[in-house]
């Protein structure tokens, strides 16, 4: 995108009036969706995105300044904008120097694509979707209304900094979703389900569509007859693969290094503690696969990597980025992301996880008298600070007698996340992930999230039952 | 007065003060079109300005420009979209081809179909402070550091503060079709926002205040401090409340959310197909005769207000609920047609990459006869929770099904005052049953970011789980 002289002078004139670090990151990115709608392929759109966000950091203190001219007149102008906060000193003429390093994760360092992402035609998208459209209202007769989008995006970004780092990366991601609204005589329900990955088309050599489609129907039909959920705190079992949001959110948020340096998380101080169960080994790990997560490198350039930050309940690490690793004299472990080259980067998850356990998924309901099931959850909020994270059923029944009985209506489940963390009595073998879109300060970025099939002793469940 | 347009058909004019480069750029794509296609041109300019405070220093600057275009191509009833962030020469005529290419594969539909201009005049708001861009930087930073400064001294149980913002930003735009919408409007924003963590003991809570207006002077330190401080450090000692159906008083801001969140089942398209509660019920009682509900956008005190709609047509005032009777639906242009009537002038979307639907601006409700403010509403609950914050809202309420289940925190009502604090609650209902056990609605409005007005409101009849 822009070559190694022009980034060498861009860099000196941003360190030009002081600050001792400064990055150019450029991105190029491209993407296109289709969204069936009421039966009828409603709307194809395509965008197109260039331009590089250039930092100076000087101390504490942040300089940002983003263009979409990335010719040497706009990457400078951008450059001078982003080091007006650093021109508190005398000035003076930096040299830096920047070399090639190829990123030790092995990403794409061509401008090529990337091998083996192909991006599908337009008109295989929309035979995806009319093949999703027609599972879906085939499933049932109560099914009423589906929508279906198929969205891609291609991204090519490139990271220099004053420190000679230049890394190159091609990511590809595709993601297909469903959506269906059943009618019956107790009003409407809905029943959502996604894939995504870091592939091109080849996503759909990995995933049947049908299946999906019919799994978001099915979701909205049986709720239909749903009872509402109970209120109070009852033993809860999380389905494998439902959705490792409850990680995600129970933990991982506390224990990104932005809100440890701030003493704004629950977890500050507390590597080498036990903070959960025993049976609670997590990891966050951006180099699994194709997860939505995964990446070659981070917006900063460093290569993804796995780190463990709980082993067999003991807080082994936190998530960290350049400036708060910096901070710390440690490297990042490869967790600073950004939405596009218009933001900050900051700490962000990658593909965050519960290692399975030993337990068999089946024999875990068995044993647990009377809870509630869920067999999938949507999203979910957490306040670091105070550690209180909710996360809602989208798919839930209740548990008789070691039995899954009757589906529950939709509701939000409450804890606090070491409280939470210390009450899993139960870990499964059947993991899987689900992707998601985490949303942090503004900026929203993909993520991974998966456990296995799991117990919970209590959980506080918002329902309208009394 | 700093928005204008004009329509083709009635005056033969161009836009006025606006932006002129834009609607150029605007018109000369839209020239571009073919014949048998419409085409219409969507075109932004932003400014913007963030400063983040921490420790006495500026923890981050970011100044930064952008722009970019926004094409919609009909041909024979099928809709093409494309977007680009540039507005360069190339890129126009690339971004044009491709929406015309993905209008191709789109399903023929009869009411797909750009706006025309209705003959409804607008009614002009002023969102442009001309003194935004002559406040220099020094002073902003000035600004968010003092911020800090203050919520830092604000009470001694203050322990940290996690943010302390300031931004503004400056967007113009033009919007011009083949069918004979030219519009252009402009408008200013400026804000400052602060996150603080008090604490006591092993407990910590958090808060967060803000204040905005449309240019920089105006911004409030002392309300957005004074507003983070109280909600922190009255929640210090909270522990999960008691289970049970109570009455909930949801505080301004809550307020807001729950209104925005009621006005995803008043759009038009979502009534069409078939994915709101309101659907096949104009005419009937759907709420309690208290309540009124009305978008309005020309009320230049809605954060929201606006003189066109993202289709160009002017926004107008609609009223949704009428003592309780629901009246109507938000419509664009595509969805009206798809519903029998005309567009409401209610088109929304999200900057040059987005398509426009229907949707609310300005959203509020009529106060109550008594002229309530939140002491009142509380005198006159007597016995409840007063919810301060709500979380998971995104992930519990569904405004198809209407379910509604979401975390809450805030204090007990007792004897119609705020008594202990309560937090790692679940507040829950329907949409539907809530409407109709609205008790109280505040004459407290109050215009926050967002769509919808704040003003207190408490529902009956609603499940707490807690302990």
């Amino acid at each position: 995108m822009i070559d190694s002289p022009v980034l060498e002078r861009v860099l000196s004139e941003a360190l030009r009036h002081g600050g001792d670090f400064a990055e150019v990151f450029a991105e190029d990115r491209s993407t296109s969706s289709a969204m069936l709608d009421d039966g009828r392929v409603e709307e194809l759109s395509s965008g197109r995105e260039r331009g590089a966000g250039i930092r100076v950091v000087s101390g504490e203190t942040t300089g940002f300044a983003h263009t979409a001219d990335l010719s040497e007149v706009g990457l400078l102008r951008a450059a001078e904008a982003a080091s007006a906060v650093a021109r508190s000193g005398g000035g003076g003429t930096a040299s830096v120097a920047v070399s090639l390093t190829a990123p030790a994760g092995g990403g794409d360092t061509g401008d090529g694509p990337p091998e083996g992402r192909s991006l599908g035609s337009k008109a295989e998208a929309l035979e995806l979707l009319r093949r999703a459209d027609e599972a879906a209202r085939s499933t049932g007769d109560s099914i009423t209304q589906v929508q279906a989008g198929c969205g891609g995006s291609r991204r090519q970004v490139l990271i220099a900094n004053s420190e000679g780092l230049l890394a190159r990366d091609q990511q590809a991601r595709t993601r297909f979703s469903v959506s269906c609204v059943a009618t019956g005589d107790t009003g409407l329900q809905t029943g959502f389900e996604s894939a995504a990955r870091t592939l091109g088309f080849e996503l759909f050599d990995e995933i049947s569509v049908e299946e999906l489609a019919g799994l978001a129907a099915r979701r909205a039909l049986s709720k239909l007859s749903a009872r509402p959920a109970p209120s109070g705190e009852l033993p809860v079992v999380l389905a494998g693969g439902s959705g490792g949001i409850l990680f995600h959110e129970a933990c991982g948020h506390g224990l990104e290094a932005d809100h440890i340096v701030k003493d704004a998380s629950v977890y500050t101080g507390m590597v080498g503690q036990q903070v959960a169960s025993p049976l609670v080994t997590l990891v966050d790990d951006g180099t699994v696969g194709s997860e939505w997560g995964t990446f070659a490198v981070d917006d900063e350039g460093r290569p993804a990597q796995c780190t463990v930050l709980i082993d067999h309940g003991v807080l082994t690490d936190y998530l960290w980025d350049y400036l708060r690793a910096r901070k710390e004299g440690r490297v990042s472990s490869g967790n600073g992301r950004r939405q596009t080259y218009q933001h900050l980067p900051m700490v962000r998850m990658t593909n965050t996880f519960l290692l399975p356990g030993e337990e068999d998924a089946d024999e875990i309901v068995a044993q647990t008298p009377r809870g509630v099931y869920v067999a999938k959850l949507g999203g979910g909020q957490v306040n670091t600070t105070t550690g209180d994270f909710v996360f809602g059923t989208t798919e839930a029944y209740l548990i008789e007698g070691g039995r899954i009985t009757e589906p529950l209506r939709d509701a939000n489940l409450i804890g606090n996340g070491p409280e939470i963390l210390k009450r899993i009595d139960a870990v499964a073998t059947d993991f899987g992930m689900t992707p998601g879109t985490c949303g942090k300060d503004g900026q929203s970025v993909p993520v991974g999230c998966g456990q296995a099939t799991m117990r919970l002793t209590g959980v506080t469940i918002g329902g309208t039952a009394e | 007065m700093s928005t204008t347009t004009e329509s083709k058909d009635a005056t033969g004019a161009t836009a006025g003060d606006g932006p002129d480069d834009l609607v150029s750029i605007a018109d000369r794509v839209a020239g571009w079109a073919r014949s048998g296609e419409d085409v219409e041109v969507y075109v932004a300019r932003g400014d913007e300005t963030e400063i983040r405070a921490y420790g006495g220093e500026v923890e981050s600057l970011t100044s930064a420009t952008s722009a970019g275009i926004g094409i919609r191509v009909v041909v024979d009833h099928r809709l093409g979209f494309a977007w680009a962030g540039s507005l360069d020469g190339t890129v126009l005529e690339e971004t044009l081809a491709e929406a015309r290419d993905n209008a191709t594969f789109a399903t023929p539909d009869e009411h797909v179909q750009l706006a025309v201009p209705d003959g409804v005049a607008a009614v002009p708001v002023d969102l442009w402070d001309e003194g935004l861009a002559t406040v220099p930087t020094t002073r902003k930073v000035e600004l968010a550091l003092a911020l800090e400064a203050q919520a830092r001294a604000a009470d001694p149980r203050i322990r940290q503060v996690d943010h302390a913002d300031y931004g503004d930003g400056s967007v113009e735009l033009a919007l011009v079709s083949t069918t004979g919408i030219r519009a252009s409007s402009r408008k200013t924003s400026g804000y400052i926002g602060v996150g603080v963590i008090a604490g006591e003991g092993d407990a910590s809570q958090t808060g967060g205040g803000f204040s905005v207006g449309r240019g920089f002077d105006g911004l409030d330190p002392d309300r957005a401090t004074g507003d983070a401080v109280i909600r922190a450090v009255r929640l210090l000692g909270a522990t999960k409340g008691p289970s049970g159906r109570i009455t909930v008083v949801f505080d301004r801001r809550a307020a807001t959310t729950l209104l925005s969140v009621v006005s995803a089942a008043l759009s038009g398209e979502a009534v069409a197909k078939g994915r709101s509660f309101f659907a096949g019920r104009i005419g009937e009682l759907v709420g309690d005769p208290v309540l009124t509900l009305v978008d309005d956008p020309t009320d230049p005190r809605a954060y929201g207000a606006a003189a066109y709609d993202a289709e160009g047509l002017a926004c107008r005032r609609n009223v949704l609920i009428d003592a309780g009777v629901l009246q109507g639906f938000l419509y664009d242009t595509v969805a009206a047609s798809r519903s029998g009537v005309s567009s409401t002038g209610s088109a929304v979307r999200g900057g040059f990459s987005g398509t426009p639907g229907p949707g609310c601006r300005a959203l509020a409700l009529t106060p109550g006869s008594e002229g309530y403010d939140e002491d009142g509403v509380l005198a006159a609950v007597a016995e409840g929770l007063f919810v301060q914050s709500m979380t998971g809202v995104h992930s519990g309420v569904n405004p198809i099904s209407g379910d509604f289940s979401v975390g809450a925190e805030g204090l007990m009502i007792r004897g119609g005052k705020l008594a202990e604090p309560v937090r790692e609650i679940t507040v829950a209902s329907t949409l539907q049953r809530m409407l109709q056990s609205v008790v109280a609605v505040g004459a407290d409005v109050e215009w926050l970011p967002g769509i919808a007005a704040g003003q207190t409101l408490a529902v009956g009849d609603m499940q707490v789980s807690g302990v």
